[in-house]
């Protein structure tokens, strides 16, 4: 059993706002819900399946309540939530549902706001008691990475500099991007320190707004309007401490993601013409990349330097919107809008300035949760069909 | 010095409340498995390496080696050093590097435990050794 080729993406939006004080979240998840839906030519009454995740308001329920789905349809929903990358992981479980004929036309959204109101708090498991007063955040638990990273493999913050300089050089041509300047290793070094090694400039924005996206069988995205872009392999995989045996803080769950749809999709790194890779920190691209197989362990530093990912110049483009580290990371969670920009780059739709010529195949991996505590990988190997 | 930070007491379960009351006698206690005979931290009934039931609390050295740290800088709290460091028994632990020069810790430096007060058990801390 293959999930390969059985699932298209028919339908991508993401939201253009930023800051939205002027709007609930479930309004968000309506708004993004409906330009997706549009940007399949579908209508709301078509979804017969429905993925969100821990920023819909009130999970399930309320969500296809709030949004009037048509519930004598809709017969496939998912909640699964492991934060950022749980939307690359509804992207899977939507191809495997839509395989098993649980569901023909899938609607996974996301919204928030984080700028303007509070984060909800994160859940906590049975460690609480032993690590709750640590303090871990996502920068320190992002900077022990680094900073083992840097010990192990010489890693340095020029290094991994280059991939904010990479990120800024594709958001100047996003009108949408929160970030539009174009920066410097020298800038990014000169940002102010935040938890060592991590500068400023190393860390993500912090943006309100959301993405959605509309999966569906090959037959219906046949009928539609849109270039077909099709997913031809799904991995995820969880890492965590696991009672402090053998702890490498140098890598990711990618390490087992990535192989697991790379294998499935019968492609390998080599092949990959355009990469959306979660940038929540810089730190996180540089392990992501290792991890992938984009190069060996310990020698992404090398990998990213001298414009390495900037489309046009370097050999592997990425995050051609600015990413998140300069364009949007609505509610913390990137997942999505990797997935969005994948999709723009087969279809042929990114800004011409950062457009991967002949884009056939895309990656689009991601993490969620702390990848220094306990953490989620998803990987999905996306095709032009 | 600032004035000591508080900590909220552990919320504590039957699986763990050997470890807090052993904490309270200043005694550092991790879990080894006697079956596979692997150590653990956090403390578990069921090993989860092998899940074998039969697990036994240990007193650790409290001996420890900084694995990794990162010091947190922009914090409403003031600057703290997150870190992992492992014991000299073998498990690796989250905790705070403390009552030192925050900006002289150092991957593979020497650490030993100190205890931190809360309003119930007293939570581990490391310092430099």
């Amino acid at each position: 059993m293959t999930i390969k080729g059985k699932a298209y993406i028919a339908g991508i939006y993401e939201h253009p706002t930023r800051h939205a004080p002027d709007k609930s979240t479930a309004q968000l998840h309506a708004e993004v819900a409906k330009g997706a839906i549009e940007d399949a030519g579908l209508t709301k009454d078509d979804i017969d399946g429905y993925f969100c995740a821990g920023d819909a308001p009130g999970g399930l329920w309320p969500m296809v309540d709030y949004l009037g789905l048509n519930t004598k349809k809709l017969r496939h929903v998912d909640s699964t939530e492991t934060g950022g990358c749980s939307y690359l992981i509804h992207l899977g479980h939507a191809a495997e549902a839509i395989a098993a004929g649980k569901c023909s036309v899938a609607l996974v959204t996301l919204a928030g706001k984080p700028r303007t109101g509070p984060m909800p708090p994160r859940a906590s498991g049975a460690e609480a008691d032993f690590e709750s007063a640590y303090g871990a955040t996502t920068h320190n638990a992002y900077g022990m990475c680094a900073m083992r990273h840097m010990h192990d493999y010489g890693t340095t913050s020029e290094q991994l500099a280059w991939i904010k300089v990479a990120a800024s050089h594709h958001a100047q041509y996003n009108p949408h991007a929160m970030l539009k300047e174009v920066v410097t290793v020298e800038d990014v070094l000169n940002s102010p320190m935040i938890s060592d090694p991590l500068h400023r400039m190393d860390c993500c924005v912090v943006t309100d707004g959301g993405g959605a996206m509309i999966v569906t069988t090959p037959e219906i995205a046949k009928s539609l309007k849109k270039p077909l872009v099709r997913l031809i392999g799904h991995g995820e995989a969880m890492k965590g401490p696991r009672g402090g045996k053998d702890l490498d803080l140098t890598y990711s769950a990618g390490v087992w993601s990535g192989p697991r749809a790379f294998e499935e999709a019968g492609v390998t790194p080599k092949d990959i013409k355009y990469a959306s890779i979660y940038d929540s920190f810089t730190i996180t691209v540089l392990m992501q990349l290792e991890d992938l197989g984009f190069c060996k362990k310990g020698e992404g530093g090398k990998f990213v330097a001298d414009g390495n990912l900037i489309s046009g110049v370097g050999k592997l483009p990425f995050n051609t919107d600015g990413g998140g580290l300069c364009s949007n990371h609505p509610v913390n969670r990137g997942g999505m809008t990797k997935i969005l920009e994948a999709v723009r780059q087969l279809r042929g739709e990114a800004h011409p300035k950062v457009q991967v010529k002949n884009c056939d195949l895309a990656i689009a991996h991601g993490t969620g949760g702390l990848l220094g505590v306990r953490h989620a990988a998803s990987t999905c190997i996306l095709e032009r069909a | 010095m600032s004035e000591a930070k508080k900590y909220n007491a552990p919320v504590t379960n039957p699986e763990t409340a050997p470890f807090w009351e052993a904490a309270k006698a200043g005694k550092f206690m991790i879990k080894r498995c006697t079956t596979c005979g692997e150590a653990h931290y956090f403390p578990r009934a069921i090993c989860p390496f092998c899940f074998s039931d039969k697990t036994v609390w240990e007193e650790s050295s409290g001996e420890a080696t900084v694995y990794t740290y990162s010091l947190m800088r922009k914090s409403p709290t003031g600057p703290y050093a997150i870190a992992y460091v492992t014991l000299k028994e073998g498990p690796s632990l989250q905790t705070n590097i403390v009552d030192c020069d925050l900006e002289q810790v150092k991957i593979g430096q020497k650490v030993k435990l100190v205890w931190k007060p809360t309003d119930g058990a007293p939570l581990p801390f490391f310092t430099p050794a």
